[in-house]
This record gives C-alpha cells, structure tokens and sequence, in this order.
C-alpha cells in the first residue's frame, strides 16, 4: 500500500489529496445547511404556511348575526345581499373584542353616494341619483333606512308640504281643482323644491278661462273682464286657494 | 486533541438540529385539518353587475396591507369607455374621485361598462416559468403564491404577466400579487373583495364542484377568459365580457 502511494506522483498525490479535500467540504457543507435550503417542497410548505397564518381583517357575514338582531332584519330589503363589513368596514377586531373596538358608522351622503351616484358605466337597473338634485346637503339615512332601504318616496300630493294651502283649498270653490290646473310643477320641483319653482299664472285672462262673460264653464261665477277692476291681477283682491267674492 | 472534538460535536449537534428543524415544520405544516387536495379554488365575474363602487380594492388594500397608494393593486377596477367614433378609453378608477367628475358627455358615449380586474391564478403561469430563484409557485389548491423570504425582486415576474396583475411593494422590495386571500379561504372564508362586494359581481368557489355559487355561474352564463391566445388557462372567468376588454 505504501508503495502504491509512493508510486503516485508527487503531484498528483497533492492534487487527489485537494480533490479529497473539496469533496469533504462540500458534504460538510451541505449537511450544514439547513433542509428548506435543499428541498424546495419544505420551502413551498413554508411559504404555505406563513400565508395561511396571516390574521384576517375581515370577520365575514355569519360573525354578524351572532350578536345583532338588526342583522337579520336585513335579510329582507335590498340591501339583503350585503355584507355587513361592505359599509361597516373590516370588523375581525369588533367581533373578537366587542366593547373595545367598534366598526365605522357611515352616516356621510358621500358614503352612499359612492355606491349610488349616476354614472353612464353603471347597469341601469342599479338605483342612482344625481346627487347635486336629490335633497342636496340632506343625510341620506335621515329618509332611507341602510339596513332596508326603500325607494324615494317623494311627495305624491302637493299638500306633504303645502298643507296649510291644502287645508284652505279643500273649503273653497276651488277644491275640486287639481294644484296642477293653476300651477305649472316641473318634475325637479319635487326633488329640490327650493332651487325649481311651480309657477304661477301671469295674467289676469289666465282667470278669464272661467270666469270671463261666456267662459265655458257654467257653474263659475262670470264677470265683465274689460270693466271688472281692469288695472288690477285677479289675485290681488281674490285669494284664489279661497276666493270669495268682494 | 480537545478542540477537534469540540468541532467534531459542535458540527453533529448543529446539522442534526438543522435537520431535526426542517422535519418538525414540515410535519406541522401538514398536521392542520386543511386539506389542499380536496380545493381548486376559482372565480367568477359578472360584468353586468359591477358598479364600480370599488369596496372590493378598498377592503383587498385592507386586508392584505397593499400600499394605499393608488399605483399598488392586487385587485382594481378598470372603466371601459366605447365612444361612438370608436375610440376606446380604459380609466383605472379611483372610485371616491373620478365617478364624481364625468369627463366623457353622456352623447359621445356608445357603451361603457367597469371590469374588476385580479390575479387569473392561471393553470399554466407565466410568471412561475420565469422566476429565476423559485419564489413563486403554484399551490396543490391552484393558488399562485409567491415566497417573501427567497423573493429577489427583480420583477421578472412583473414583466411576465400579461394581465398586469403584479407589482413590487415598496416596503418588502418583492413581487406581491392576489392570493385569493389565501389566508381567509383555507380557513372557509371568502376573500375580501368578495366578501364585500355589494351587487355580488364576485363569486368565489372551487372550480370543479357544481353545487355552489361558482357552479351555477359557470352554468348559467356565457364565459369568457381573459387573453385565452396565451394559453395561460386563467381560473378567473368573466361573464358578459366585451371584446375590447384586453
């Protein structure tokens, strides 16, 4: 055995020796280092299982109703399909510790408006509005309830806001006039009643319709336009929501 | 003699400890009642119901701490604008700002319509083919993820994707993109966008059960893919897809 190494050449001995040496290394090395460095499974599984460990924010739907009875409530109106956290924001922290942290309360028109605004991408059959026209600088939880929202209920008679004129309308003459016969409304003036005034008649032939010497109408009082107080509107003297004869 | 041994042991000690590490991670990471074999996790949109209110980018920056600045998304909302001399305009909405101020007169518009956008979780991924260090792959449930700890961030990755779906964080200085909320599905919840989404333009599910959500869509609707040229098999299917949606 000697011999056989003595018959190896210097150099080559040197060069088996270093050869060796590198190999050791490596496996020294490599027993070193750690598995997930050495096996992409384990760094997969790794990775996998930081993801999965991360907290949600989100406690979902089912976390709700638990607790909340207006939650069920909810079920029924349009707002049926909602989760709770699409308006009252991440709630995993309220669900774990409910007197300490609370969910957000919109209660901000532009809250809703930013479900709820007009815009021509929307589907049409979405409820919108232009919110410049729809109740301006008005709550929008002060007509619709978030939890069932209902669609607008806007006036339908003249007399949800005018009705003190409504209350003397009703005993005059004029009480089988509609308000639209005397007063032109714009559909606006429903929305924002404030900016798009009803109008009203400008003249005194406006009256004449009726109550002109051979007007149509046969149970109306008649007068002689030219000689009856021309210089004057028929409203001056006659309130017309009363009008009694002078 | 003495300081060998203690080399000798040391060393032992050390790669048996590295050893013993790995297996007990591994054993843990597959000792909880998840079973990634029995998902295929896959979405569903549904053009025709998405409104554009962005609660899902809203609460997918939330729960998965993506930057608040508007140039980070793992989800977002693109606006599509088809005006009648047939010129296309893609908007990436920041939904609080822009609905608010139209730019395009409702006359010119043709058709217009939003597209949520997220990772496809393509069956075949570019992304994981280019990936240089073997950060990023793909789940037994067919979840793209990608590993912070290897990550180098040289947005190979990026570069790759064709639907955009990835972006350096600025913080960690690696890829980050859409997991599906990876952590909220494998404990049985959905991921936030569609947790929060509040017309339901979302569904989430596995891919190869009928009896659910996921299944009925695919039943029901015409689907479509985005960019099925690639042969990247997304996951994610739209409904109601237009053919200027790129």
């Amino acid at each position: 055995m000697k011999k056989f190494i003595q018959r190896i050449p210097d150099a080559l001995q040197r060069v088996l020796l270093l050869f060796i040496a590198v190999i050791g290394i490596a496996f020294l090395v490599r027993s070193l280092l750690p598995a997930e460095m050495k096996d992409a499974g384990i760094q997969m599984a790794n990775t996998i299982e930081l993801e999965m460990a991360r907290p949600a924010k989100y406690a979902g739907s089912d976390a709700c109703t638990d607790c909340h009875e207006e939650a069920k409530l909810k079920k029924a109106g349009y707002h049926k399909n909602l989760s709770c956290e699409t308006c009252h924001g991440a709630a995993k922290d309220h669900a774990d510790n409910p007197t300490e942290s609370k969910p957000r309360l919109p209660r901000m028109r532009e809250f809703c408006s930013g479900c709820h605004i007009y815009n021509p991408s929307r589907p049409s059959g979405f409820p919108q509005i232009n919110t410049a026209a729809h109740n301006p600088l008005k709550a929008c939880v002060e007509c619709h309830n978030p939890h069932d929202p209902r669609p607008s209920t806007v006036p339908q008679e003249c007399s949800a806001c005018h009705a003190e004129i409504a209350h003397t309308k009703a005993l005059s003459p004029h009480v089988q006039l509609e308000c639209t016969a005397c007063h032109a409304v714009p559909r606006e003036h429903k929305l924002s009643p404030r900016v798009v005034r009803a109008a009203i008649p400008s003249d005194r032939f406006f009256c004449g319709k009726c109550h002109a010497k051979g007007a149509g109408s046969k149970d109306a009082p008649k007068v002689e336009m030219l000689t009856h107080g021309e210089k004057y509107l028929c409203w001056q003297c006659h309130y017309p929501h009363m009008p009694e004869v002078q | 003699m003495e300081r060998r041994r203690f080399l000798s042991k040391f060393i032992s000690i050390a790669a048996s400890g590295t050893v013993l590490s790995g297996f007990f991670k591994r054993t843990f990471a597959r000792s909880s009642d998840y079973d990634p074999k029995n998902h295929y996790y896959g979405m569903g949109i549904q053009i025709d119901k998405c409104i554009g209110c962005g609660k899902c980018v809203e609460a997918c920056k939330e729960e998965n701490e993506v930057p608040k600045e508007p140039f980070f998304f793992r989800t977002w909302i693109e606006r599509y604008v088809i005006k009648k001399d047939g010129d296309v305009f893609v908007q990436n909405i920041d939904p609080r700002i822009e609905l608010s101020k139209e730019v395009f007169s409702e006359s010119e518009i043709l058709r217009s319509f939003f597209v949520p956008k997220l990772c496809n979780q393509c069956d075949n991924p570019p992304c994981v083919q280019v990936c240089p260090v073997g950060s990023t792959f793909k789940t037994e449930d067919g979840v793209i993820l990608v590993d912070d700890n290897r990550c180098i961030g040289c947005r190979y990755c990026i570069q790759a994707c064709p639907y955009g779906a990835r972006y350096l964080h600025p913080e960690k200085e690696t890829a980050d993109k859409c997991t599906f909320c990876y952590h909220r599905i494998t404990k049985g919840l959905l991921p936030a966008c569609v947790e929060v989404c509040p017309t339901q333009a979302r569904i989430f599910g596995d891919v190869r059960s009928n009896a659910s959500p996921l299944g009925r869509f695919k039943r029901m609707n015409k689907l479509h893919v985005l960019k099925p040229s690639l042969n990247t098999e997304p996951k994610v299917s739209y409904s109601g897809l237009d053919g200027e949606v790129r």
